[in-house]
């Protein structure tokens, strides 16, 4: 890389820490969002 | 669309476009302070300010780049093809300094005329291409 | 019309519809994202006056480019949520800010780790990185802002309200270069002019630049799904959503 290699890779690692951060993250939350839902929903289930 | 809505979009016009002409007024009265650098006519023509710093951009003349033996220091045209200055720098050059290039130098105007810069910048353009297609674009010599 | 784009526009409808899109935004992500690295770190050739160092401006000038499309399509949804109160457009516009903050951070970042090398500085004031440093605080505004207002529609109001009221920075940030004179280099591509770079470093930047809008639907939709379920969470549809993956 002609002497910038430092710069260059740092720049492609901090742009593949960003794109899979916003991917990974909501994909995250999804599941904990149907988990927590679905717990709430048994546990209204059975007060009934 | 029901009158409802056609209000709504219209109040989110005036509103978009009243903080255009507002903002658009602002960047207009701070038009100076906004520029970067000064251009080498703007100092010549006395616009840059006599005692403070500030930052002059232009070209690097070709052949002007003189450098002092053991020492960091270089001495150096800055035109912008209607004046010239000189810069006297005493520090690291960035990789792109060279002779026909842009650069921008911080620092003060001398007693003696020359422009006394505390730090140089480089201001690349904006065309992007191959060493050899650059070398077949540069003027034939006769 | 309107109906069609009424039930378009419904929360499970979409909900189904975008889970249904997922794996193929994913896929043409990552392959247009392969061809756009293939061609910007193997294919293109050495800048005749930057070396390998311009090999920044892959990532650079995408991500630069997406921070403004994204804060146009906010304050679009956002603008239509307040018109036309529909739901989605308002969950629209509020899971775009995380992304486009990450694009506008990225720029920012990859724009430091070009400029020292070649400018000899990290970070400079002038028009173009402070203009676009003021991006990346309105992208962060928004999202604080959502996140304070606990009344979700409330919440996407005042939102849509900011992201339209922010959105004079965007001719800012793009004529920032050609109005004031500044560090920042002028315009390479977008241009009236031909783009002054070579067809082989244009070609990887341009499929860059799809990889990253396709990239931005795939997120937009997974955090948009995410919002969603939390919205409607006392809803029939996602009661039935819930029974279905439970069983």
């Amino acid at each position: 890389m002609g002497g910038y290699a430092l710069y260059v890779w740092v720049s492609y690692g901090v742009a593949a820490v960003i794109l899979i951060a916003n991917i990974v993250l909501p994909k995250y939350q999804h599941k904990m969002m149907l988990k927590t839902l679905t717990k709430k929903m048994q546990r209204a289930e059975q007060l009934k | 669309m029901t009158p409802i809505r056609k209000k709504r979009l219209l109040l989110i016009v005036l509103m978009v476009a009243g903080v255009s002409v507002a903002v658009g007024f602002a960047l207009k009265a701070f038009n100076e302070n906004l520029m970067f650098f000064f251009s080498v006519t703007d100092v010549a023509k006395g616009k840059a300010p006599a005692v403070k710093d500030f930052r002059l951009g232009g070209m690097v003349v070709n052949g002007s780049v003189k450098r002092e033996d053991g020492s960091l220091a270089v001495m150096f045209d800055l035109t912008d093809n209607a004046e010239v200055i000189t810069v006297y720098y005493d520090g690291i050059l960035p990789d792109l300094f060279r002779e026909g290039q842009g650069i921008i130098s911080k620092g003060k105007m001398r007693a003696d005329g020359v422009f006394e810069a505390d730090e140089v910048l480089a201001k690349h353009d904006e065309n992007y291409m191959p060493p050899e297609v650059a070398e077949s674009m540069k003027p034939k010599k006769p | 019309m309107m109906k069609f784009i009424y039930m378009m526009a419904s929360p499970p409808h979409f909900y189904r519809l975008a889970g249904k899109w997922l794996p193929w935004l994913s896929g043409i992500t990552l392959l247009l994202l392969a061809a756009g690295l293939y061609g910007g770190l193997i294919y293109a050739p050495t800048d005749y006056q930057q070396g390998e160092s311009y090999r920044i401006i892959f990532i650079h000038v995408p991500a630069a480019w997406m921070s403004l499309f994204i804060y146009i399509a906010m304050a679009i949804a956002g603008a239509i949520g307040l018109i036309w109160r529909i739901k989605l457009a308002e969950t629209v516009a509020v899971c775009s800010a995380p992304i486009g903050a990450g694009f506008t951070l990225l720029a920012l970042i990859t724009g430091s780790m070009w400029g020292k090398p070649m400018w000899g500085a990290w970070w400079v004031w002038d028009a173009r990185l402070t203009s676009e440093l003021l991006l990346l605080f309105l992208y962060l505004g928004v999202m604080s802002l959502y996140s304070a207002i606990p009344d979700k529609r409330v919440a996407s109001r005042a939102v849509a309200l900011l992201a339209l009221v922010g959105v004079v920075n965007i001719p800012i940030i793009h004529y920032s270069v050609e109005w004031w004179n500044t560090l920042h280099q002028g315009p390479t591509v977008t241009k009236f002019d031909k783009p002054s770079i070579d067809v082989r470093m244009l070609i990887p930047l341009m499929v860059m630049a799809v990889a990253f809008k396709v990239y931005y639907v795939w997120a937009l939709f997974l955090r948009v799904r995410v919002e969603l379920l939390e919205r409607e969470r006392n809803t029939q549809w996602v009661k039935e959503l819930l029974k279905m993956n439970k069983g």
